[in-house]
Protein backbone atom coordinates (compact mmCIF):
# COMPACT_ATOMS: atom_id res chain seq x y z
CA UNK A 1 0.00 0.00 0.00
CA UNK A 2 1.08 3.42 -1.07
CA UNK A 3 1.87 5.63 1.84
CA UNK A 4 0.01 8.98 2.89
CA UNK A 5 1.72 12.05 0.77
CA UNK A 6 2.16 14.35 4.31
CA UNK A 7 1.54 17.44 4.61
CA UNK A 8 3.71 20.59 4.82
CA UNK A 9 5.36 22.24 7.82
CA UNK A 10 4.86 25.65 8.53
CA UNK A 11 6.81 28.17 6.42
CA UNK A 12 8.83 29.98 9.15
CA UNK A 13 7.69 32.56 11.34
CA UNK A 14 3.97 32.08 9.42
CA UNK A 15 2.60 30.82 12.84
CA UNK A 16 1.85 31.69 15.74
CA UNK A 17 4.23 30.36 19.26
CA UNK A 18 1.54 28.94 22.07
CA UNK A 19 4.62 30.16 24.54
CA UNK A 20 3.66 33.87 23.65
CA UNK A 21 3.98 35.92 27.08
CA UNK A 22 2.15 39.55 25.77
CA UNK A 23 -1.04 37.29 25.60
CA UNK A 24 -1.06 36.28 29.26
CA UNK A 25 -3.43 33.59 29.48
CA UNK A 26 -0.58 31.23 27.26
CA UNK A 27 0.92 31.33 30.65
CA UNK A 28 -0.42 27.90 31.89
CA UNK A 29 -1.71 26.35 28.90
CA UNK A 30 1.40 25.82 26.55
CA UNK A 31 3.17 22.90 26.88
CA UNK A 32 6.64 22.73 28.06
CA UNK A 33 8.03 19.25 26.03
CA UNK A 34 8.92 19.46 22.35
CA UNK A 35 5.78 18.22 20.31
CA UNK A 36 6.49 14.85 19.05
CA UNK A 37 7.38 15.11 15.40
CA UNK A 38 5.50 12.04 13.33
CA UNK A 39 5.25 11.50 9.65
CA UNK A 40 1.55 11.87 8.99
CA UNK A 41 -0.24 8.90 8.33
CA UNK A 42 -3.87 8.26 7.75
CA UNK A 43 -5.26 9.58 10.64
CA UNK A 44 -3.97 13.11 9.80
CA UNK A 45 -4.56 12.79 6.17
CA UNK A 46 -7.55 12.12 5.74
CA UNK A 47 -10.33 14.83 7.97
CA UNK A 48 -13.94 14.92 8.50
CA UNK A 49 -16.17 16.14 5.42
CA UNK A 50 -19.24 17.60 5.93
CA UNK A 51 -22.32 17.72 4.68
CA UNK A 52 -25.04 20.51 4.25
CA UNK A 53 -27.79 17.83 4.96
CA UNK A 54 -26.06 17.40 8.49
CA UNK A 55 -24.65 21.13 8.93
CA UNK A 56 -27.37 23.28 7.51
CA UNK A 57 -25.68 26.41 5.91
CA UNK A 58 -26.04 30.03 8.25
CA UNK A 59 -25.04 32.46 5.44
CA UNK A 60 -27.21 35.53 6.66
CA UNK A 61 -26.31 36.28 10.09
CA UNK A 62 -28.84 39.34 9.92
CA UNK A 63 -31.74 37.41 9.18
CA UNK A 64 -34.51 39.01 11.74
CA UNK A 65 -33.59 42.43 11.87
CA UNK A 66 -30.51 42.56 13.87
CA UNK A 67 -28.14 46.50 14.85
CA UNK A 68 -25.00 47.35 13.33
CA UNK A 69 -23.12 47.88 10.00
CA UNK A 70 -24.27 45.25 7.03
CA UNK A 71 -21.30 43.91 5.78
CA UNK A 72 -20.75 41.03 3.20
CA UNK A 73 -17.59 39.15 3.50
CA UNK A 74 -16.06 37.44 0.34
CA UNK A 75 -13.39 34.88 -0.09
CA UNK A 76 -11.38 32.13 -1.79
CA UNK A 77 -9.81 29.35 0.31
CA UNK A 78 -7.24 27.49 -1.61
CA UNK A 79 -4.18 25.59 -0.24
CA UNK A 80 -0.34 26.37 -0.41
CA UNK A 81 -0.34 24.56 -3.71
CA UNK A 82 -2.67 26.93 -5.08
CA UNK A 83 -5.73 24.69 -5.78
CA UNK A 84 -9.01 25.67 -4.64
CA UNK A 85 -10.51 24.03 -1.85
CA UNK A 86 -13.92 22.84 -2.98
CA UNK A 87 -17.23 22.03 -0.64
CA UNK A 88 -15.18 22.43 2.94
CA UNK A 89 -17.43 23.81 5.56
CA UNK A 90 -16.34 27.21 6.93
CA UNK A 91 -17.48 28.15 10.77
CA UNK A 92 -17.75 31.90 11.76
CA UNK A 93 -18.71 33.66 14.74
CA UNK A 94 -18.30 36.67 16.19
CA UNK A 95 -19.53 39.95 18.40
CA UNK A 96 -22.49 42.17 18.26
CA UNK A 97 -22.34 45.79 16.58
CA UNK A 98 -21.66 46.66 20.48
CA UNK A 99 -18.81 44.29 20.57
CA UNK A 100 -21.08 42.00 23.06
CA UNK A 101 -21.09 37.80 22.91
CA UNK A 102 -24.29 36.18 22.56
CA UNK A 103 -22.81 33.79 25.41
CA UNK A 104 -23.36 33.98 29.57
CA UNK A 105 -19.33 34.39 29.69
CA UNK A 106 -19.10 37.75 28.00
CA UNK A 107 -19.71 40.43 30.80
CA UNK A 108 -19.06 43.45 28.90
CA UNK A 109 -21.62 46.17 29.72
CA UNK A 110 -22.61 46.94 26.01
CA UNK A 111 -25.94 46.09 24.97
CA UNK A 112 -27.21 42.77 23.73
CA UNK A 113 -28.63 42.36 20.39
CA UNK A 114 -31.33 39.56 20.73
CA UNK A 115 -31.96 38.97 17.52
CA UNK A 116 -28.09 38.47 16.71
CA UNK A 117 -26.63 34.74 17.61
CA UNK A 118 -23.61 35.50 16.15
CA UNK A 119 -22.82 32.09 14.51
CA UNK A 120 -22.40 31.48 10.60
CA UNK A 121 -22.13 28.81 8.49
CA UNK A 122 -20.97 28.59 5.04
CA UNK A 123 -19.90 26.25 2.60
CA UNK A 124 -17.23 27.01 -0.47
CA UNK A 125 -18.19 26.16 -3.85
CA UNK A 126 -16.56 24.25 -6.57
CA UNK A 127 -14.21 27.01 -7.34
CA UNK A 128 -13.29 27.51 -3.19
CA UNK A 129 -15.09 30.67 -3.39
CA UNK A 130 -17.64 31.73 -0.59
CA UNK A 131 -19.79 34.17 1.25
CA UNK A 132 -21.65 35.45 3.76
CA UNK A 133 -23.99 38.48 5.08
CA UNK A 134 -23.16 39.79 8.55
CA UNK A 135 -22.71 43.22 10.63
CA UNK A 136 -19.16 44.61 11.62
CA UNK A 137 -18.69 43.33 14.96
CA UNK A 138 -17.74 45.45 17.35
CA UNK A 139 -14.47 46.35 19.53
CA UNK A 140 -14.25 45.11 22.77
CA UNK A 141 -11.83 45.15 26.29
CA UNK A 142 -10.21 42.34 27.89
CA UNK A 143 -8.10 42.00 30.62
CA UNK A 144 -5.15 41.12 29.42
CA UNK A 145 -3.37 43.91 30.48
CA UNK A 146 -4.20 47.89 31.47
CA UNK A 147 -7.29 48.99 28.93
CA UNK A 148 -6.59 45.90 26.51
CA UNK A 149 -9.42 46.43 23.68
CA UNK A 150 -9.18 43.25 21.05
CA UNK A 151 -9.39 44.53 17.30
CA UNK A 152 -12.97 43.85 15.33
CA UNK A 153 -12.81 40.43 14.20
CA UNK A 154 -14.49 38.05 13.08
CA UNK A 155 -13.22 34.17 13.74
CA UNK A 156 -13.10 31.60 11.46
CA UNK A 157 -12.79 27.56 11.39
CA UNK A 158 -11.79 25.79 8.26
CA UNK A 159 -11.19 22.25 8.05
CA UNK A 160 -10.14 21.28 4.29
CA UNK A 161 -9.60 17.95 3.31
CA UNK A 162 -7.48 16.40 6.25
CA UNK A 163 -6.85 16.19 10.18
CA UNK A 164 -3.82 18.13 9.67
CA UNK A 165 -5.46 20.80 7.15
CA UNK A 166 -7.56 22.12 10.26
CA UNK A 167 -7.39 25.47 11.32
CA UNK A 168 -8.98 28.44 13.54
CA UNK A 169 -8.30 31.85 12.83
CA UNK A 170 -9.17 35.41 12.80
CA UNK A 171 -10.17 38.13 10.43
CA UNK A 172 -9.67 41.60 11.26
CA UNK A 173 -10.47 44.78 9.38
CA UNK A 174 -8.42 47.06 7.86
CA UNK A 175 -7.03 50.54 8.96
CA UNK A 176 -8.15 49.43 12.75
CA UNK A 177 -5.98 51.35 15.07
CA UNK A 178 -6.41 48.61 17.43
CA UNK A 179 -4.33 46.17 15.31
CA UNK A 180 -1.03 47.78 16.04
CA UNK A 181 -1.56 47.07 19.83
CA UNK A 182 -3.15 43.49 20.08
CA UNK A 183 -0.97 40.91 21.71
CA UNK A 184 -3.14 38.18 19.74
CA UNK A 185 -2.71 38.93 16.36
CA UNK A 186 1.27 40.27 16.93
CA UNK A 187 1.37 36.52 18.03
CA UNK A 188 2.38 36.01 14.26
CA UNK A 189 6.29 36.60 14.10
CA UNK A 190 6.28 37.54 9.86
CA UNK A 191 4.40 40.79 9.17
CA UNK A 192 3.64 39.62 5.81
CA UNK A 193 1.53 36.63 7.44
CA UNK A 194 -0.02 38.66 10.03
CA UNK A 195 -1.20 41.29 7.40
CA UNK A 196 -2.65 38.67 5.87
CA UNK A 197 -5.26 38.12 8.66
CA UNK A 198 -6.60 41.41 7.63
CA UNK A 199 -9.16 41.82 4.95
CA UNK A 200 -9.31 43.70 2.07
CA UNK A 201 -12.62 46.57 1.21
CA UNK A 202 -13.60 45.11 -2.10
CA UNK A 203 -15.72 47.70 -3.75
CA UNK A 204 -16.73 44.60 -6.07
CA UNK A 205 -18.12 43.01 -3.07
CA UNK A 206 -19.81 46.17 -1.87
CA UNK A 207 -23.36 45.95 -3.14
CA UNK A 208 -25.46 49.43 -4.36
CA UNK A 209 -27.32 50.83 -1.34
CA UNK A 210 -26.94 47.76 1.02
CA UNK A 211 -23.93 46.47 2.58
CA UNK A 212 -19.89 47.31 1.98
CA UNK A 213 -17.72 44.39 1.05
CA UNK A 214 -14.95 42.54 2.33
CA UNK A 215 -12.41 39.66 1.09
CA UNK A 216 -10.60 37.63 3.13
CA UNK A 217 -8.98 34.79 0.99
CA UNK A 218 -7.55 31.40 3.21
CA UNK A 219 -4.51 29.08 2.47
CA UNK A 220 -4.85 25.68 4.21
CA UNK A 221 -2.02 23.55 4.17
CA UNK A 222 -0.10 22.10 1.16
CA UNK A 223 1.10 18.51 0.45
CA UNK A 224 5.28 18.09 0.24
CA UNK A 225 5.09 16.31 -2.67
CA UNK A 226 2.93 16.18 -5.75
CA UNK A 227 1.66 13.07 -5.60
CA UNK A 228 2.79 10.90 -9.08
CA UNK A 229 -0.57 10.19 -11.06
CA UNK A 230 -0.95 6.88 -12.86
CA UNK B 1 4.12 30.11 -2.91
CA UNK B 2 1.21 30.64 -0.91
CA UNK B 3 1.55 30.14 3.09
CA UNK B 4 -0.98 28.72 4.53
CA UNK B 5 -3.19 31.69 7.04
CA UNK B 6 -1.99 31.88 10.66
CA UNK B 7 -3.76 30.46 13.66
CA UNK B 8 -5.60 32.94 15.73
CA UNK B 9 -7.04 31.58 19.17
CA UNK B 10 -10.23 30.26 19.61
CA UNK B 11 -10.88 32.52 22.82
CA UNK B 12 -13.52 32.11 24.86
CA UNK B 13 -16.48 32.63 23.10
CA UNK B 14 -16.50 29.59 20.59
CA UNK B 15 -19.43 28.32 22.77
CA UNK B 16 -21.37 30.21 20.04
CA UNK B 17 -20.82 27.50 17.46
CA UNK B 18 -21.41 24.97 19.93
CA UNK B 19 -23.77 22.11 19.18
CA UNK B 20 -24.20 20.12 21.95
CA UNK B 21 -24.87 16.92 19.78
CA UNK B 22 -21.71 17.11 17.69
CA UNK B 23 -20.40 15.16 20.92
CA UNK B 24 -22.74 11.56 19.94
CA UNK B 25 -20.91 10.42 17.07
CA UNK B 26 -23.54 7.85 16.95
CA UNK B 27 -26.06 10.24 16.71
CA UNK B 28 -26.78 9.20 13.07
CA UNK B 29 -27.35 5.84 14.12
CA UNK B 30 -23.71 4.59 13.19
CA UNK B 31 -23.52 0.77 13.85
CA UNK B 32 -20.47 -1.03 16.05
CA UNK B 33 -19.62 -1.01 20.15
CA UNK B 34 -20.71 2.24 21.40
CA UNK B 35 -18.14 3.89 23.82
CA UNK B 36 -17.75 7.11 25.99
CA UNK B 37 -14.26 8.91 26.16
CA UNK B 38 -14.13 11.43 28.71
CA UNK B 39 -11.68 12.87 30.93
CA UNK B 40 -10.91 16.04 32.55
CA UNK B 41 -7.91 18.56 30.76
CA UNK B 42 -5.87 20.69 33.35
CA UNK B 43 -3.60 23.09 32.99
CA UNK B 44 -0.03 24.17 34.23
CA UNK B 45 -1.32 25.34 37.33
CA UNK B 46 -3.45 22.28 38.23
CA UNK B 47 -6.36 24.20 37.40
CA UNK B 48 -9.25 22.37 35.09
CA UNK B 49 -9.63 23.70 31.90
CA UNK B 50 -13.32 24.96 31.58
CA UNK B 51 -13.59 26.54 28.13
CA UNK B 52 -11.66 24.43 25.85
CA UNK B 53 -13.33 22.90 22.49
CA UNK B 54 -12.14 18.99 22.55
CA UNK B 55 -12.63 17.74 18.88
CA UNK B 56 -12.35 13.89 18.17
CA UNK B 57 -11.24 12.30 14.65
CA UNK B 58 -10.79 8.40 13.96
CA UNK B 59 -10.43 6.79 10.36
CA UNK B 60 -11.72 3.96 11.77
CA UNK B 61 -14.15 2.70 11.18
CA UNK B 62 -14.41 5.06 8.01
CA UNK B 63 -16.59 7.92 8.10
CA UNK B 64 -20.41 7.33 5.62
CA UNK B 65 -23.49 8.85 5.94
CA UNK B 66 -23.92 7.25 9.46
CA UNK B 67 -20.82 7.88 11.05
CA UNK B 68 -19.57 11.51 10.70
CA UNK B 69 -16.23 9.82 12.41
CA UNK B 70 -15.76 13.47 13.75
CA UNK B 71 -16.99 15.16 16.86
CA UNK B 72 -16.79 18.28 19.35
CA UNK B 73 -17.13 18.83 23.22
CA UNK B 74 -17.12 21.41 25.66
CA UNK B 75 -15.12 20.82 28.78
CA UNK B 76 -17.33 21.59 31.51
CA UNK B 77 -16.67 23.62 35.05
CA UNK B 78 -14.38 20.77 36.11
CA UNK B 79 -12.69 20.81 32.76
CA UNK B 80 -14.41 17.45 31.90
CA UNK B 81 -15.42 16.69 28.36
CA UNK B 82 -17.61 13.22 26.74
CA UNK B 83 -17.70 11.72 23.66
CA UNK B 84 -19.98 9.18 22.75
CA UNK B 85 -18.50 7.06 19.58
CA UNK B 86 -17.61 4.00 17.72
CA UNK B 87 -14.74 2.12 19.03
CA UNK B 88 -12.14 2.21 16.03
CA UNK B 89 -10.10 -0.16 14.54
CA UNK B 90 -6.72 -0.96 13.82
CA UNK B 91 -5.24 1.61 10.56
CA UNK B 92 -2.38 1.22 8.36
CA UNK B 93 0.29 3.07 9.60
CA UNK B 94 3.80 3.70 6.96
CA UNK B 95 5.65 0.79 5.41
CA UNK B 96 4.23 -2.24 6.11
CA UNK B 97 3.13 -1.30 9.58
CA UNK B 98 -0.58 -1.30 11.41
CA UNK B 99 -1.14 1.35 14.18
CA UNK B 100 -3.24 0.41 16.92
CA UNK B 101 -6.62 1.57 17.41
CA UNK B 102 -6.67 5.14 18.36
CA UNK B 103 -8.66 8.56 18.40
CA UNK B 104 -6.58 11.65 17.04
CA UNK B 105 -7.72 14.38 19.81
CA UNK B 106 -7.30 18.27 19.27
CA UNK B 107 -7.58 20.77 21.96
CA UNK B 108 -8.82 24.23 21.22
CA UNK B 109 -8.80 26.96 24.01
CA UNK B 110 -8.25 30.33 25.30
CA UNK B 111 -4.50 30.99 26.20
CA UNK B 112 -3.70 28.43 23.33
CA UNK B 113 -3.23 30.35 19.84
CA UNK B 114 -2.65 27.48 17.57
CA UNK B 115 -3.79 23.58 18.84
CA UNK B 116 -2.93 21.32 20.52
CA UNK B 117 -3.09 17.32 19.17
CA UNK B 118 -2.21 13.97 20.88
CA UNK B 119 -3.87 10.51 20.72
CA UNK B 120 -5.55 8.23 22.71
CA UNK B 121 -5.25 4.86 23.01
CA UNK B 122 -6.73 1.79 24.22
CA UNK B 123 -5.40 0.25 27.85
CA UNK B 124 -6.54 -3.03 27.11
CA UNK B 125 -5.22 -3.60 23.31
CA UNK B 126 -1.77 -5.86 22.91
CA UNK B 127 -1.25 -4.46 19.38
CA UNK B 128 -0.49 -1.06 21.28
CA UNK B 129 3.12 -2.72 21.22
CA UNK B 130 3.38 -2.55 18.31
CA UNK B 131 2.23 0.73 17.37
CA UNK B 132 4.75 3.02 15.97
CA UNK B 133 3.44 6.55 17.15
CA UNK B 134 3.82 4.71 20.69
CA UNK B 135 7.15 3.40 20.13
CA UNK B 136 9.00 6.33 19.39
CA UNK B 137 8.13 7.56 23.09
CA UNK B 138 10.82 5.88 25.38
CA UNK B 139 9.97 7.10 28.68
CA UNK B 140 6.88 4.75 29.89
CA UNK B 141 5.54 7.75 32.04
CA UNK B 142 5.19 10.00 28.98
CA UNK B 143 3.97 7.21 26.69
CA UNK B 144 1.60 6.34 29.21
CA UNK B 145 -0.09 9.74 28.76
CA UNK B 146 -1.30 8.60 25.43
CA UNK B 147 -3.15 5.99 26.83
CA UNK B 148 -6.90 5.54 27.92
CA UNK B 149 -7.63 3.52 31.04
CA UNK B 150 -11.11 1.66 31.27
CA UNK B 151 -13.64 3.20 33.97
CA UNK B 152 -15.54 0.22 33.91
CA UNK B 153 -18.17 -1.02 31.19
CA UNK B 154 -17.82 1.17 27.97
CA UNK B 155 -16.59 4.04 29.41
CA UNK B 156 -12.65 5.16 28.59
CA UNK B 157 -10.96 7.93 30.80
CA UNK B 158 -8.63 9.89 29.10
CA UNK B 159 -7.78 13.17 31.26
CA UNK B 160 -4.84 15.53 29.64
CA UNK B 161 -2.19 17.91 31.00
CA UNK B 162 -1.24 21.26 29.07
CA UNK B 163 2.16 21.57 30.45
CA UNK B 164 4.15 21.04 34.08
CA UNK B 165 4.29 17.61 35.93
CA UNK B 166 2.58 14.65 33.54
CA UNK B 167 2.53 16.47 30.72
CA UNK B 168 0.75 14.90 27.75
CA UNK B 169 2.55 14.25 24.92
CA UNK B 170 1.21 16.49 22.21
CA UNK B 171 1.95 15.69 18.35
CA UNK B 172 3.77 18.64 16.07
CA UNK B 173 0.66 17.51 13.41
FE1 LIG C 1 -13.40 37.37 19.76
Amino acid sequence: MTDPITFRPAAAGSQPDNNSPQYRSTGARHPRQALLGWAHTVTETTGPQFHPTHFPPIADLTAGGVMGERIIVRGRVTDEDGHAVPNTMIEVWQANAAGRYNHPGDTHDAPLDPNFSGEGRVFTDANGWYQYLTIKPGAYPWGNHANAWRPNHIHYSLFGTGFATRLITQMYFPGDPLLALDPIFHTVPDEAARNRLVATFDLDVTRQDYALGYRFDVVLRGRLATPMEG
Amino acid sequence: MPVATAFQTIGPYWHLLEHAEQADLTRFGAQGETIMLSGAIRDGNGDPVTDAAVELWQASPPADASFPGWGRARTDANGVYRFTTIRPGPVPGRGNTQQAPHFAITIFARGILTRLCTRAYFADDPRNGADPLLNLIDDPARRATLIAQSAGGTVWRFDMVLQGANETVFLDI
